[in-house]
């Protein structure tokens, strides 16, 4: 029996369509659109401004705070304009607009394909190369990664889990990121390991991805301390609490960070930035994307630099299908539905998700009918009909007693529920609401 | 017999211990409530609705007795006659409350600003305006479902079906403010009532630049500043590409309605344009 996490998870139909599909380089664009917002925490600080030269890797946003990351360009050219532009979710929001001309790298970047496996620098040089990369959080969560490489005083860690799991159907950029970037991964793994000084990692990878985690199986015999842990199929397995639970059984307590179980979860793609970061100086300009849906004519992965528009990436896999009815920026269980084409791929984008309009609707809302599948699905073992209830009657202080905080918003609630009740829209409404008044508290 | 008269007495005896104790509680743990609460709260309107800035009515009635001036202190719902009536009880000084009513600063009906997304998550703005802009180009503009309807307590609000947009009937807006906190884009405000109800305002509150915000939507306010130049009360004040007509300074004059290129300023209640020549007939009540 493969091991996966103990409460609830669904399994949607997984449509791994562009698995087989080796990645690909898109040119840069003419004109990249960089959002001063791409993670968790505090927007970056514009450094540069109208008509100022960048190169390839400079910094032309600083990071704002502990929680926030610095951005880089991720062209070489000329700063256009510094503007509110649409982002995602149709608000504005301040970006820095760089017309490409040539591709000039910063001169300490080394631009070479040879892997560079000797680790020299000490465990807090690494921390600060990372953070000063701009590293957030690949699996599409944003968390700046230098975080959670520096845990609080009193707290060790004792094993770094990583995560390979790709738990939402149709994204493949994890998987062609092990098959093809493995020995550079594996590098950022000890690198991330000797930042953290522990001897353990493991990566978790799920039973579909059967190459992956032969191919890693084979590569990790030549490191010390790595071990590959393939799971069963389950999402939302790539959840941190999750995918913790599943490698060494320990279940982090509610309101608690992975820390306190001795754990630190990292995303394999995060582990390659790592690598890129502290052995070739090269901060986190460019990402794997998968462009996929049942319709798409050429479902790919493509390796694409921050700042791409979206409808660049939709052109190289064939065009729009004119059967579209939404486009997702991610997964389908946790991406968001995006307002127009022109937004900008972002750190977290992970993939772009095309969706035929038969399918694209979400059915008639009809009354609860008491079946519990959304209790019997809930990862986090919450009740997520009654949430609803109290995120809808805004009784805040019962939700917060029923731990509406601790919903991870994976949405296998609303997938599972047989009456297409909208169960997450309203509670992530109830989080916000029961957020406030619990920070009002600590004021 | 004797069973009977034990029983009598027995019983009489422990109503007797009972009620003194009873009484001699009800002397140590008594607490003092002013008198004039309960009649204060018994001329107050008993709706609840917070639109005093308390929680209920009793709670006003409780602050009402409590202040030594409650001249700036007023029930929207109940008005003057409520206030002058708790004066009367007070003996204190009741201000002179402004008749306040709800006005929705947002024009973008289907017809105005047409849809771009389609939306089918739960059906209240609280979610929609968490989630994304909306499913019109503007992100500031009215999201249709409204939630600002069902916070009314007052049946002062119906959504129209043709424009997608809040309605609010004067008759019943009680001015109590609880749609203001229900539009999670602050799109309603309230607004002097104005003398026989006649009100100017900008309806829009887009923050965008004119060509974006007249892209999105046919009637936006796109910031021209030609209403700001033509007050000649000062009334008018540009910030954020978007006009705002403070009611304090405004004198009705009208001078700024033709002047917006975009019709975003509206007039509610004035009489229709009167024709140039012919004096307008006064109004004839038919005799009984």
């Amino acid at each position: 029996m493969l091991k996966t996490f103990s409460l609830g998870g669904v399994h949607p139909a997984e449509n791994k369509l562009s698995a087989a599909k080796a990645t690909e380089i898109l040119p840069v664009p003419a004109e990249v659109v960089i959002p001063i917002s791409q993670h968790i925490g505090a927007p970056g600080t514009p450094v540069v401004k109208k008509g100022d030269e960048v190169k390839v890797g400079q910094v032309i946003a600083q990071s704002s705070g502990f929680v926030s990351a610095n951005i880089h360009s991720p062209v070489s050219g000329k700063v256009f304009k510094i503007d509110d532009i649409l982002d995602a979710s149709g608000y504005k929001r301040q970006a820095i607009i760089i017309k490409t001309e040539g591709d000039e790298w910063m001169a300490d970047i080394d631009r070479s394909d040879s892997i560079r496996k000797g680790i020299t620098l000490s465990a807090e040089e690494i921390v600060k190369r990372i953070g000063e990369a701009g590293i957030v959080g690949l699996g599409g969560a944003t968390f700046p990664a230098h975080v959670k490489l520096s845990p609080p005083p009193g707290k060790t860690c004792e094993v770094l889990i990583i995560n390979g799991v790709e738990c939402e159907p149709y994204l493949t950029s994890d998987h062609r990121l092990m098959l093809e970037k493995g020995e550079e991964m594996l590098v950022g793994v000890s690198l991330l390991m000797k930042a953290l000084s522990v001897d353990r990692a493991i990566i978790g990878i799920e039973n579909n991805k059967k190459d992956a985690i032969e191919h890693i199986r084979r590569l990790v015999s030549g490191y010390n301390g790595i071990s590959v842990q393939p799971l069963k199929v389950q999402y939302p397995q790539g959840g941190e609490k999750q995918l913790i639970d599943a490698c060494i059984g320990r279940q982090v307590p509610s309101g608690k960070l992975p820390i306190e179980v001795g754990a630190v979860v990292h995303n394999v793609g995060t582990a390659y930035a790592v690598y890129e970061a502290v052995q070739k100086s090269k901060p986190l300009i460019e990402r794997i994307v998968t462009v996929t849906g049942l319709s798409v004519k050429n479902p790919g992965n493509f390796l694409v630099r921050i700042g791409t528009p979206i409808s660049a990436l939709i052109e190289a896999a064939g065009g729009l299908p004119e059967d579209t009815g939404k486009v997702i920026a991610g997964g389908p269980m946790m991406g968001k539905a995006l307002a127009s084409l022109d937004v900008p791929v972002t750190k977290g984008t992970s993939g772009v998700l095309i969706v035929p309009e038969k399918i694209a609707g979400r059915g008639k809302t009809e009354y609860c009918i008491r079946c519990s599948k959304c209790v019997s699905a809930c990862p986090m073992g919450l009740s997520p009909y009654l949430l609803m209830t109290l995120a809808e009657k805004e009784i805040h202080d019962r939700a917060e007693e029923e731990k509406i905080m601790d919903c991870i918003e994976c949405g296998s609630c609303s997938f599972t529920c047989p009456s297409n009740r909208p169960l997450l829209d309203y509670i992530r409404l109830g989080k916000g609401k029961v957020g406030q008044i619990m920070r009002s508290r600590i004021k | 017999m004797s069973v009977v008269l034990i029983t009598i007495v027995s019983l009489a005896g422990l109503g007797a211990i009972a009620a003194m104790i009873l009484y001699a509680a009800s002397k140590k743990f008594q607490v003092f409530e002013d008198p004039r609460i309960d009649e204060v709260e018994e001329v107050l309107p008993a709706t609840n609705c917070g639109g005093c800035g308390l929680p209920g009515c009793r709670a006003f009635a409780e602050a009402l007795v409590k202040a030594d001036d409650i001249s700036s202190m007023n029930c929207p719902v109940g008005g003057a006659d409520t206030m002058n009536a708790v004066a009367g009880i007070l003996g204190k000084e009741a201000g002179a409350a402004i008749p306040m009513v709800a006005v929705v600063r947002c024009n973008g009906s289907c017809e105005h600003a047409p849809k771009t997304t389609n939306y089918q998550g739960a059906q209240t703005c609280a979610v929609v305006s968490a989630l994304y802009g909306g499913e019109t180009g503007c992100a500031f503009g009215c999201d249709g479902l409204g939630d600002c309807v069902t916070s009314c307590k007052f049946d002062a609000m119906y959504m129209d079906d043709e424009t997608g947009l809040p309605v609010i009937i004067e008759e019943n807006c009680v001015a109590c403010g609880a749609c203001v906190d229900a539009c999670p884009k602050n799109i309603i405000e309230l607004r002097k009532k104005g003398p026989k109800s006649r009100r100017i305002f900008v309806s829009c509150v887009n923050k965008d630049k004119g060509a974006p915000a007249k892209k999105a939507c046919a009637v936006a306010c796109i910031g021209c500043s030609k209403c700001f130049k033509v007050c000649p009360h000062d009334a008018i004040e540009m910030k954020d590409n978007l006009a705002y007509i403070d009611y304090e300074k405004c004198k009705l004059c009208r001078k700024c309605v033709p002047e917006c290129p975009t019709k975003a300023i509206h007039e509610l209640n004035f009489p229709p344009p009167k024709p140039k020549v012919k004096k307008e007939e006064p109004e004839t009540t038919p005799a009984e």
